[in-house]
């Protein structure tokens, strides 16, 4: 079980209160329609799936119901760090 | 029967304090403070249970976790049944009661041991595999046959009577063991401040130093452990747990630790007491000092009972008074294994030889055998033991030096018992539950912990270090670097003073040759759980499985509930003899939790019976039970399903209900609709990119029906919403949907817009809600409001405030059956009230209660969708012939738009939802039905559909349906067949999914 640290809370709380919601960073394309059927599909369904560090998006569900973002290793389950919505991450697979 | 082996002295055994027990049958007595195991022994039991494979009788080799033979089946009662108990860990109590797991019709005259006498060569590796593939149709036979040989144990037939618990901790340090290492870390960490837990499996702490005669500053090793748990207990934030194993180490620092509570004191646990307790430990730092375990070593039926490891006979005698034989033989690969003849002889018994697989040997431990007049025979070994159900002689040869090859003839010597020690090897287990692999270590001729990303400490015998002296040091040593990790301060300790000796180099040995060839020779056992022998690993690598993940898994090796403590590295050492590499090149296996087998008891908790899962009830539960609702789950909700009259059947009820709802009214408790308060000055903006249809104009005091969908554009939730402002909207959801809506909205909100300034909440649980429906709804509920209901001032989709039966409420006029209906919705505790005083006033009407099911006909009648059952994610609002619900005209391209005009989602031929009427009408078709265009096609037959919802319309006097059909918009009054699993096919004709009142004028009145 993960231990996490909400960055809205300010405090480790273990992952029961936590939902994991898939690859962060994926914006939303400003003009869908602009888009052909092959790049709106790219950004609905295909996601990376990288053996090491990964930018993942969480919620803290049974807290403060706020959405935030974590680097977290897949292979280590190592969390590097977790940063709000808007802010971007300090570890990096290049770094 | 009298206790044979049991010592006259000597030992941690209250021999004042007699317990009979039950072993098979048989009544015996053993002592508190004993183990059943050592109870066994003292008792002259020899045979224990019999083998997985070949069903050889086996004896008690050890005496701790990493016992394979002496699992038993422990429960004096059917209730208080537990498989797979490890005698060697089950403290005595009175009135115990166990058997054999395995063994049929007995342990001592067991069937397939005559079987896997007569055909134990015809039973290699991968027999299992090899045999009972073919045919497939004949597994079950084969499995009831294989099951019943296999003695895996039985759980019981009648629920658990016991309590289990669990409990979530936190702590600077948690120490794993309580040995000499751990005793030492655990005093310096608490001494500095700490909060620490220090856990041992064992029922007292000590560690190995309970098992030895060792001084510690010149007295007994157990005033010193006194002396240290005793200062522990006094220390404000330290938590002692013995019976307590640690099972699991998990990721950052998470610890799972099974506490035996009342294992020990009798067959059920005490009134109000927990049977076992879960910790759940966030640990800051981990300090493991889980010391090490001895290897057997392996030769020729070195499975017969009487073979030991040398630590278990000095244990059996040391701690527990029991000399489980009468003549001794050792052999030993390093000076350690000395310890057990010096036991054995100062027990007044008789020591055959020390069999020293070294060349030579000096210091210390010949000293003692002098001492004692025991032979010492070097550069020799034990390549087979004779007897059948207990040792009665061995053959000893000389072996060259590596110890690859016998080099001279056997002699046979005359013993009843023979401890082996082929060394030590470090209980890594743990160190690699979270990934890290161990790494081999030359000097110590063992696995030590690898790397690891965990907060995680090691001391001792896990380092393999077993020198007391450094064992000491490094305990204290991890309690102050923890200390200093976290950043507190270290006090000063003494290293207790202990006399430590000069040791000769251990050798490498793990299979002791024979003069014969490994797949020749008697069994050498590996695994005796498994009946893994070297010969088996030898025909694996042979037969072409190289990785020992391969070995593991054709051979069986390690795979018992001791999970290869005792026999893996032994099998890897013969793995990478056999394919000529080296062991750390061979590698190991990987170990997971949990460390030993733990109750499926202690894993649930108290999360069991009614506490499985929440339930949640509206506020009129306690009138539905009081008249016969039947409920159905959704979600976690209980809803009323139907109220049947005594004696009704379901689909009488359901009759019953939907035809006094059309005829005059029928109400429907919709308190577990979702309800989200949204409330923020862009609240509309919000609304029209989430939902497919317009919001920007929709005035305060009206409600709209909207379609919400995903980025794929497909349907996932739908609602009536309301505007109670200008800037404040009540949505409604699916009753199982509104968690997955709310969360939905909120990504959106800090995702993506988080401009926009819009608030959600959501407020299922403050309002009742009750809907009342049908042509007398109105003449109801003026009777009991003030508020004008006149068509012309409270139209069809209209909402307002007013009081109902003295309470103040929402009344929404929007319906789900197609009727006049009014959606009463009161602050919570007032819902019963008013449910109540619609009652009271509502027998003249036949006012009718209804539950989920009549509702799902009533919409149906209607064609009205449900979202989850009439779609399945792959579903959008064209596809439904929903498009008056999507507005393309919008400024924003709202959630779903883009993916509604995919390539794949503007195919005419798409799957689409329509009304199905059976030719004959009476036939219901069964939902889930798959449909064909042509029933006669050849199978495989084209399927073009699936019905997704089906009913008796008592109301129209025939069966209805929808159902998705390809391109079924544009076939309407076409054919379509449903296939039975009978057999027959059921026809229908392809119409409009509104069966009633499609103008929809019964809602408008």
């Amino acid at each position: 079980m993960l231990h996490i640290f909400c960055p809205h809370c300010a405090e480790y709380r273990e992952e029961e209160e936590f939902h994991a919601k898939g690859q962060a960073h994926i914006p939303r394309p400003l003009d869908p329609e602009a888009l052909s059927d092959k790049e709106w599909g790219e950004y609905l369904y295909f996601r990376k799936n990288p053996r090491g560090i990964h930018h993942e998006l969480w919620v803290h569900a049974a807290g403060c119901r706020k959405f935030f973002n974590m680097t977290r290793d897949t292979v280590t389950y190592e969390i590097h760090e977790t940063y709000k919505i808007g802010e971007k991450p300090t570890v990096t697979a290049q770094s | 029967m009298n206790q044979k082996n049991r010592l006259q002295s000597g030992g941690r055994i209250d021999r004042n304090q007699p317990m009979s027990f039950e072993f098979n049958g048989q009544l015996m007595v053993g002592y508190q403070g004993d183990t059943l195991a050592s109870a066994l022994l003292a008792n002259g039991v020899d045979v224990v249970g019999r083998s997985f494979k070949y069903s050889r009788p086996r004896g008690i080799v050890t005496a701790g976790a990493d016992e394979p033979n002496a699992v038993v089946q422990l429960g004096a009662t059917e209730a208080t049944q537990t498989p797979n108990v490890r005698a060697t860990q089950q403290e005595l109590f009175d009135g115990l009661v166990a058997g054999s797991t395995n063994g049929w019709p007995s342990v001592d005259n067991d069937f397939m041991g005559m079987v896997g006498k007569i055909g134990g060569s015809m039973m290699p590796p991968g027999f299992y595999y090899k045999t009972f593939m073919f045919p497939q149709s004949l597994w079950e036979t084969y499995e009831t046959f294989i099951r019943k040989a296999a003695g895996l144990g039985r759980s019981s037939k009648e629920s658990d009577v016991d309590v289990y618990d669990r409990m979530n901790q936190f702590c600077d340090v948690l120490v794993v063991g309580a040995g000499p290492a751990g005793l030492c870390a655990a005093l310096a960490a608490a001494r500095g401040g700490a909060r620490v837990i220090l856990a041992d499996e064992q029922s007292e702490f000590g560690g190995s130093l309970l098992d030895g005669k060792e001084t510690i500053s010149g007295k007994p090793a157990d005033e010193w452990i006194n002396k240290v748990v005793t200062e522990l207990e006094k220390t404000e934030d330290v938590l002692l747990l013995p019976r307590s194993t640690v099972n699991g180490y998990h990721d950052q620092n998470f610890l799972t630790i099974h506490q035996r509570c009342s294992d020990h004191l009798s067959d059920r646990a005490p009134t109000n007491q927990p049977r076992h307790r879960m910790h759940r430990v966030r640990a800051k730092r981990v300090i493991l000092a889980t010391g090490a375990q001895e290897r057997p070593l392996v030769f020729g039926n070195n499975d017969i009972p009487g073979c030991m490891t040398s630590t278990a006979v000095s244990t059996y005698i040391n701690r527990y008074g029991v000399a489980p034989g009468e003549n001794l033989v050792v052999m030993t690969t390093n000076d350690y294994g000395y310890q057990a003849a010096m036991d054995w002889h100062d027990a007044g018994r008789k020591v055959s030889c020390v069999v020293d697989t070294r060349e030579t040997v000096t210091g210390y431990v010949v000293d003692a055998m002098h001492e004692r007049g025991i032979r010492i025979m070097t550069g020799s070994a034990i390549t087979e033991v004779h007897g059948s159900k207990r040792v009665k002689a061995v053959s000893i040869a000389p072996i060259n030096e590596d110890g690859s090859k016998v080099v001279g003839p056997a002699a046979k010597w005359n013993v009843d018992t023979v401890a082996s020690s082929g060394g030590w090897s470090p209980a890594v287990h743990l160190s690699c539950h979270t990934g890290s692999r161990p790494v081999w270590n030359d000097d110590i001729i063992g696995f030590v912990p690898g790397p690891t990303v965990q907060k995680q400490l090691t001391a001792g015998g896990i380092n393999g270090c077993y020198e007391l002296e450094n064992v000491f040091k490094e305990g204290l040593g991890a309690g102050k670097q923890a200390l200093k990790e976290l950043g507190l301060e270290p006090t000063r300790l003494m290293t207790p003073k202990v006399e430590s000796h000069e040791r000769n180099p251990a050798m490498a040995l793990f299979l002791v040759p024979h003069r014969k060839p490994m797949s020749r020779a008697p069994k050498q056992f590996v695994d005796y759980q498994n009946d893994v022998t070297a010969g088996g690993i030898e025909l694996a690598c042979r037969e072409g499985f190289q990785s020992i993940e391969h070995v593991k898994r054709y051979t069986a090796l390690g795979f018992g509930t001791d999970q290869g403590k005792l026999g893996n590295i032994n099998g890897m050492a013969i793995a990478a003899q056999v394919q000529n590499k080296t062991l750390p090149e061979t590698g190991t296996t990987v170990f997971r939790p949990n460390y030993t087998p733990i109750t499926f008891g202690a894993i649930a908790g108290r999360d069991c019976g009614e506490l499985f899962d929440p339930k949640r009830y509206t506020a009129m539960q306690p009138w539905h039970v009081a008249n016969g609702a039947l409920f159905e789950d959704v979600g976690q909700w209980k809803r009323p399903w139907y109220f049947p009259k005594p004696g009704e059947s379901m689909q009488a009820a359901l009759n019953r209900e939907c035809k006094a709802t059309r005829e005059s009214v029928g109400i429907l408790d919709a308190s577990t609709l979702g309800k989200i308060d949204i409330q923020g000055k862009d609240a509309r903006e919000f609304l029209g990119r989430v939902y497919t249809n317009a919001w920007a104009k929709l005035p305060v005091g009206k409600c709209r029906y909207g379609l919400m969908c995903g980025e794929d554009g497909m349907i996932f939730d739908d609602g009536v919403t309301s505007c109670l402002g200008e800037n404040h909207f009540l949505m409604t959801t699916t009753t199982g949907g509104a968690a997955r809506v709310l969360e939905w909205l909120e990504i959106y909100h800090q995702t993506e817009w988080p401009e926009l300034e819009v608030y959600f909440n959501s407020v299922t649980d403050h309002w009742s809600t009750m809907t009342i429906s049908g042509p007398n709804s109105r003449k109801l509920l003026a009777e009991l409001t003030d508020a004008d209901l006149s068509n012309d001032n409270f139209g069809f989709m209209d909402w307002k405030t007013a009081n109902v039966a003295g309470v103040p409420a929402r009344i929404f006029r929007i319906s789900f059956t197609g009727e006049l209906s009014y959606e009463i919705n009161v602050q919570a505790n007032y819902g019963l009230h008013v449910w109540e005083q619609l009652f009271a006033h509502g027998e003249k009407y036949n006012l009718t209660p209804y539950g989920t099911e009549t509702m799902h006909i009533l919409r149906a009648e209607k064609g009205f969708i449900i979202a989850g059952q009439d779609t399945d994610g792959a579903v959008h609002p064209h596809d439904l012939g929903m498009s008056w619900a999507v507005a393309n005209s919008k400024p924003f391209s709202y959630i779903g738009k883009r993916g509604m005009a995919r390539e794949d989602c503007v195919r005419p031929d798409r799957k689409q939802l329509v009304g199905l009427k059976t030719t004959d009408p009476n036939v219901v078709i069964p939902e889930g039905s798959q449909g064909v265009f042509d029933p006669k096609a050849p199978i495989p037959m084209p399927m073009v559909g699936h019905v997704t919802s089906s009913y008796w319309s008592e109301n129209l006097g025939h069966s209805i349906a929808m159902g998705l059909v390809k391109g079924g918009l544009s076939k309407m009054g076409e054919k379509v067949y449903y296939p039975q699993a009978d057999g027959s096919v059921i026809e229908a004709e392809i119409c409009s999914p509104v069966f009633l009142d499609p103008k929809g004028e019964r809602q408008n009145v």
